[in-house]
């Protein structure tokens, strides 16, 4: 790399980056501003600044309970499965990274193997468990396959950073007379906080943005999660383009808002994950 | 909990036998075993959520594939391979096939080398590096069917964003039909995958470059080595781990390819944006086949299983002989 990257040099690299950053952001904004127009001003200044900034569409969204339910189901759901698979993954991770026992190359074989079966293959199977035990418009019926489907990649996860952890730590720990339980839960999670705040991050966000299963699970509308609202909000007020504009761009700001405070470990997360996977 | 209680009833026998030497072995095999339980224990909550939920559905899926089957009580009119015959005389679930495979290569061929040349941009010192990373990246984070709404939206014939764009820049020929077109439907589809994944696809790009030491690339400009050569020679080797993952996450990310397809176009126009899950989520919840819905899942499964083996075999062996062996090296 030569030091003399003057302004020159990277000129072209700055209108590519532009470029590329316009088609990016565009529709958002786009969305974001049509959301303050009438829909009758929408057909006819597509593009420009509103004529007059109306906020009755955003408003109205806010005021109505129906989307605070929406983002209190998709909230309900996305804590209790990242709860369920931390909580499982880690004891798995745990004795994986830590115990050397027969079967534990072919067990660990197992949980990787999941790795490489997609939701969708799965979820019409997983439709009539669920429907056999009762599951169906419960957010149970949601949380514990999506828990399920998490735990190769959390396990994965975890066990590489259980194991960067010295092995003198749980001897010392041993020798003062902790069981290897008590070694898991006072030594090795507090020991583990970033890797396990990297494996929520992931799971809330796969939760947050899951459609296929709510999409059967849930028939009755109360419990619809946030993607399954918009859907039908766009199905019901399909004429009403500034609306449905109102209610996308609502419905992005908490994933949006989510990223901007846990950018290191979505990113950090996802790079481990596809590494190690 | 039961740790400590099995291993007594399993070497309650052996206490008839006093001999010392024999306590000494008995002691140690007590104690192999008790680790053992200790061990499976902590992994027992993981392995019924992981065989309840996600390996069981999937043997009931290949039982229920050969069975003529509306999906109540059990399956019972058995038709031996008839799903499957029939399922590959179905031109829509071909034609799944086909479209398929056409977003894969397109991926290949234009998603993912933009990925790479952005990641290659970003890899440098530029300023406002951080804003386009951050940028780039975030549509990943906004659920699929929240995206495929909005561009259902830009996308609107006529009245949506990208008709007016068009029309504004006086290419107005090009802008039309865009999701109801069946001709252009897959290429539209492919934008917005690419608007929507490209970002992640760098992201893991990024981190393999900066993994990648200064020192070679500095070498090779020594040796005189001019940008595209440094760039064949020694970053894309070096790199090499990281496009084989990320090829795989693309392929597996195009078979199941869901929520987009279904919240914009249900597969419409015609059949022309199907894709193999939008097919058995039609039979399967819409027209109570579940037998040929299984079907569909297991060929589904089937792709991903064979593609997924013939990478490890052929492509990733490479990157997982690293991982075994630092696996055996420090397995206590």
């Amino acid at each position: 790399m030569t030091r003399r990257s003057g302004a020159v040099r990277t000129l072209p690299l700055h209108v590519i980056l532009l470029a590329v950053g316009a088609v990016m952001v565009v529709p958002l904004v786009y969305a974001a501003l049509s959301g303050f127009k009438s829909t009758d001003e929408l057909s006819r200044n597509p593009f420009g600044l509103p004529e007059h900034w109306l906020t009755g569409n955003y408003t109205d969204i806010l005021r109505s309970g129906d989307f605070w339910r929406l983002v209190g189901n998709s909230t309900l759901i996305a804590v209790g499965t990242t709860v369920l698979v931390v909580a499982v993954s880690a004891l798995a991770a745990f004795s994986f990274a830590r115990f050397a026992f027969r079967g534990r190359e072919v067990l660990f074989t197992v949980f990787t193997i999941g790795l490489m079966f997609p939701f969708a293959v799965a979820v019409l199977p997983l439709f009539l468990l669920l429907r056999s035990l009762g599951l169906l418009d419960n957010p149970l019926g949601v949380i514990l396959p999506q828990a399920a489907f998490a735990l190769p990649m959390t396990i994965i996860i975890l066990r590489g950073f259980f194991r960067q952890i010295p092995g003198e730590l749980e001897e010392a720990a041993t020798l003062d007379g902790c069981s290897a339980f008590g070694f898991f839960w006072r030594i090795l999670l507090p020991m583990a906080r970033p890797a396990l705040g990297t494996v929520s991050v992931l799971a809330v966000v796969t939760s947050w943005n899951n459609f296929f299963l709510p999409l059967l699970v849930f028939t009755d509308a109360k419990w619809w999660t946030l993607p399954i609202g918009v859907q039908q909000f766009q199905g019901q007020y399909s004429a009403e383009y500034a609306r449905v504009f109102a209610y996308l761009v609502l419905a992005m700001v908490p994933a949006l808002a989510f990223y901007s405070v846990a950018e290191r470990q979505l990113v950090g997360g996802l790079t481990a994950g596809a590494t190690k996977g | 909990m039961t740790s400590t209680f099995l291993p007594d009833k399993r070497t309650g026998p052996d206490l008839a036998v006093p001999s010392p030497t024999k306590a000494s072995a008995r002691g140690r095999a007590r104690r192999r075993t008790l680790n053992w339980l200790t061990a499976v224990g902590f992994q027992l909550p993981a392995l019924v959520l992981f065989v309840g939920l996600v390996l069981l559905p999937m043997l009931f899926a290949l039982y229920a594939a050969f069975f003529r089957w509306g999906g109540f009580g059990m399956p019972s009119d058995y038709t031996g391979a008839g799903n499957f015959t029939r399922l590959f005389q179905d031109p829509v679930f071909l034609g799944d096939l086909w479209r398929c495979l056409v977003l894969v290569l397109l991926s290949l061929a234009l998603q993912l080398p933009f990925a790479l040349a952005m990641a290659v941009l970003l890899n440098q010192r530029l300023r406002g590096r951080a804003v386009y990373r951050m940028l780039f990246f975030a549509p990943y984070v906004l659920s699929e069917a929240i995206t495929g709404v909005l561009f259902s939206m830009v996308f609107a014939p006529d009245a949506g964003l990208a008709d007016h764009v068009l029309g504004g820049i006086g290419l107005d020929g090009l802008g039309g039909e865009w999701f109801a077109d069946p001709s252009y439907v897959m290429a539209t589809l492919f934008l917005v995958m690419t608007w929507k994944y490209f970002g992640f696809h760098m992201m893991l790009y990024l981190a393999g470059l900066q993994s990648i030491p200064a020192e070679l690339t500095e070498a090779a400009l020594i040796d005189g080595a001019n940008a595209w050569q440094r760039f064949r020679n020694v970053t894309l080797p070096l790199l090499a781990p990281t496009l084989r993952i990320s090829v795989f996450l693309s392929v597996i990310g195009s078979i199941q390819l869901f929520d987009l397809v279904w919240v914009v176009t249900q597969g419409g126009p015609d059949h022309h944006s199907e894709t193999m899950a939008v097919t058995m989520f039609q039979y399967g919840f819409k027209r109570y086949q579940v037998g040929y819905a299984s079907a569909i899942s297991v060929v589904m499964f089937g792709i991903c299983l064979v593609f997924a083996l013939a990478y490890q075999r052929f492509v990733l062996r490479r990157d997982l002989e690293g991982a075994t062996t630092t696996m055996r090296g420090d397995g206590k």
